[in-house]
């Protein structure tokens, strides 16, 4: 067939075929640089001694045990908010509502919400939780502003889920006289689980990526605390934080790549998990 | 039975209260924006504030006109999308149209670890990799230009773009190819008569989204931008409207007009934002109808 087209179709195939292989080798190849950069610059720069101590001034030597601890601390606080709002939310859109306009408002805000920026986050967040409410620069302030960043994400997957209970569930479980809550408790949360767990995963994914939000609303602090509710009251930088900081301020080019090589693994971990929640669903 | 009916009352308003949440947060978001924003653009004026040239909010005679940030924004966004849209397009292309089922995994692949790299390891690499490396071939004083920020933005809205266009492209009904190939039309020729322009919606949507990221993008953008308040230009520092923002927030003193107008810029660009996200569920809602 192909010997029956004249030049200028063929020429004008062949120049197209290539040029979307050649765009498509340039994405591959710039996610192989970039990993392969990061990891050759980092990898040799993780020691024992980084991860395992605080930045001190007096020995002059830097580490990052607070904001590996940190970061745990604002996952953990963050994901203690949103998903019971959020799936709060879903259950709330899929199950209680009948107003169609009412779903459209909330599904609308929602939509606006995982659109704005997280400069604007970390600004709103910053008078309205460091000032407004008068809890400073703190983990339990970065930590409330990037659940409203995130609360989008789980309401999202778990309406995904939650549209998936066939309807026979709920009928049959009415049918054996169980209140609304009781068949959302037994029935409806055991069952979109799976949902859930991959709407925490890719929020984590995102707050340990997070770093223009919790920079006014967190803070850039690197002094160990004794535990966690000590904590949420101490200023205190993410690793994403950490490594701008390290970076931008103090030019610590070998700190910044072993925390992004962390980062990384970290990215390519919930890419992974992410992948096998969804094969489960 | 009277605690089960008492449960159930209390489960709805604790129910409802999470779902009118989101709603709450964008209503707190815009108003706060909004009374914050506002005042220094009155004190300022609106086309002083808008078209003014020069960004001086320290020293005796302050001026505060955001043109410079404004025109870098919109400058380096459009730079992103010249070059990120037809690689992003064609990638979506051959993730769609092209490629098996097992190269389509290992390339998605690679997509969502390119989306979930954060914007500080790009804003690192960009420091490390480009900016010494364009000083070096333009023979430049600083390698922290526009063309330094506008490559990274070009890097990172590239996923947005492949995966909203992908999803568009395999939308396309089959009928449509089927018919452009029993016309005896070649595979490219149809993927690019028939298939593209089927989903351009779809495809614009994506890179609408991937305008949105650009011009929201702080940190890693302030990495390699330089940060002068400098008119757009190519090959200069510059600043964007985000970075204005962030590099002053954290010493300009509260209460003062400078703190105010970063809050106006914020402003600006929530209203930036804002257009860009109504366009966005225009386009997806568009598409849903057909």
């Amino acid at each position: 067939m192909n010997e029956s087209l004249s030049p200028k179709r063929k020429v004008y195939g062949v120049l197209l075929q290539g040029f979307i292989f050649l765009c498509t080798g340039i994405t591959v190849a710039l996610l192989v640089g970039l990993l392969g950069y990061i990891f050759y610059q980092g990898l040799g720069h993780i020691s024992w001694k980084l991860l395992s101590t605080a930045r001190s001034a007096l020995e002059d030597t830097i580490g990052i045990l607070p904001n590996i601890i940190y970061t745990l601390y604002i996952i953990f606080t963050t994901l203690l908010i949103a998903i019971p709002i959020g799936v709060g939310a879903a259950i709330y859109l899929n199950e209680y509502v009948v107003n169609k306009r009412f779903v459209q408002i909330i599904e609308f805000a929602a939509e606006t919400l995982s659109g704005i920026p997280s400069i604007i986050f970390g600004l709103v967040g910053y008078m309205f939780f460091c000032q407004k409410l008068k809890l400073g620069s703190s983990i339990l302030a970065g930590s409330l502003t990037l659940s409203i960043m995130i609360l989008p994400t789980i309401i999202r997957t778990t309406q995904e889920t939650l549209k998936t209970v066939p309807n026979t569930y709920r009928e049959g479980s009415f049918a054996l006289g169980a209140t609304k809550w009781y068949m959302i408790r037994t029935i409806l949360i055991p069952s979109s689980l799976d949902g859930i767990l991959s709407g925490a995963i890719l929020s984590i994914g995102r707050i340990v990526g997070e770093s223009a939000a919790l920079i006014f609303t967190a803070g850039t602090g690197y002094v160990l605390v004794k535990n966690y509710f000590e904590a949420l009251q101490t200023s205190g930088g993410s690793l994403s934080v950490a490594l701008y900081v390290y970076v931008y301020e103090h030019g610590e080019f070998g700190v910044g790549f072993a925390i992004a090589s962390i980062l990384m693994l970290i990215v390519f971990t919930v890419n992974v998990a992410t992948k096998a929640v969804k094969k489960k669903i | 039975m009277k605690i089960r009916v008492m449960l159930e009352k209390v489960m709805n308003v604790i129910l409802c209260l999470s779902g009118v949440t989101a709603i709450a947060a964008v209503f707190v978001i815009s108003l706060y924006m909004l009374i914050n924003g506002v005042p220094a653009i009155q004190k300022v004026g609106l086309v002083p504030f808008l078209f003014g040239q020069t960004w001086r909010s320290t020293g005796s005679n302050p001026e505060y006109g955001i043109l410079p940030f404004l025109l870098t924004s919109v400058y380096g966004t459009f730079g992103a999308c010249l070059v990120g849209v037809p690689i992003g397009l064609m990638t979506s292309v051959f993730l769609a149209k092209i490629a098996n089922s097992k190269i389509a995994g290992v390339v998605t692949g690679a997509v969502e670890l390119l989306a979930g790299i954060p914007s500080v390891v790009y804003g690192l690499i960009g420091m490390l990799v480009l900016v010494p490396n364009i000083r070096t071939i333009f023979h430049l004083k600083t390698g922290t230009t526009l063309f330094s920020a506008i490559i990274v933005l070009t890097i990172m809205i590239l996923p947005s773009i492949i995966n909203v266009s992908v999803t568009a492209l395999k939308a396309v009904p089959k009928e449509y190819e089927e018919a452009s190939y029993a016309l005896g039309a070649t595979k490219i020729e149809t993927i690019f008569k028939v298939s593209i322009p089927a989903a351009k919606s779809g495809i614009a949507a994506g890179i609408v989204l991937g305008i949105g990221r650009a011009v929201g993008e702080a940190m890693a953008v302030m990495m390699v931008a330089g940060n002068v308040a400098n008119m757009p230009s190519f090959f200069k520092s510059v600043t964007f409207l985000t970075t204005a923002i962030a590099k002053e927030m954290a010493y300009a003193p509260n209460g003062s007009l400078q703190k105010q107008a970063l809050y106006s810029i914020a402003l600006v660009l929530f209203i930036f934002i804002m257009v860009i996200n109504m366009v966005l569920n225009i386009l997806l809602k568009g598409r849903k109808e057909k």
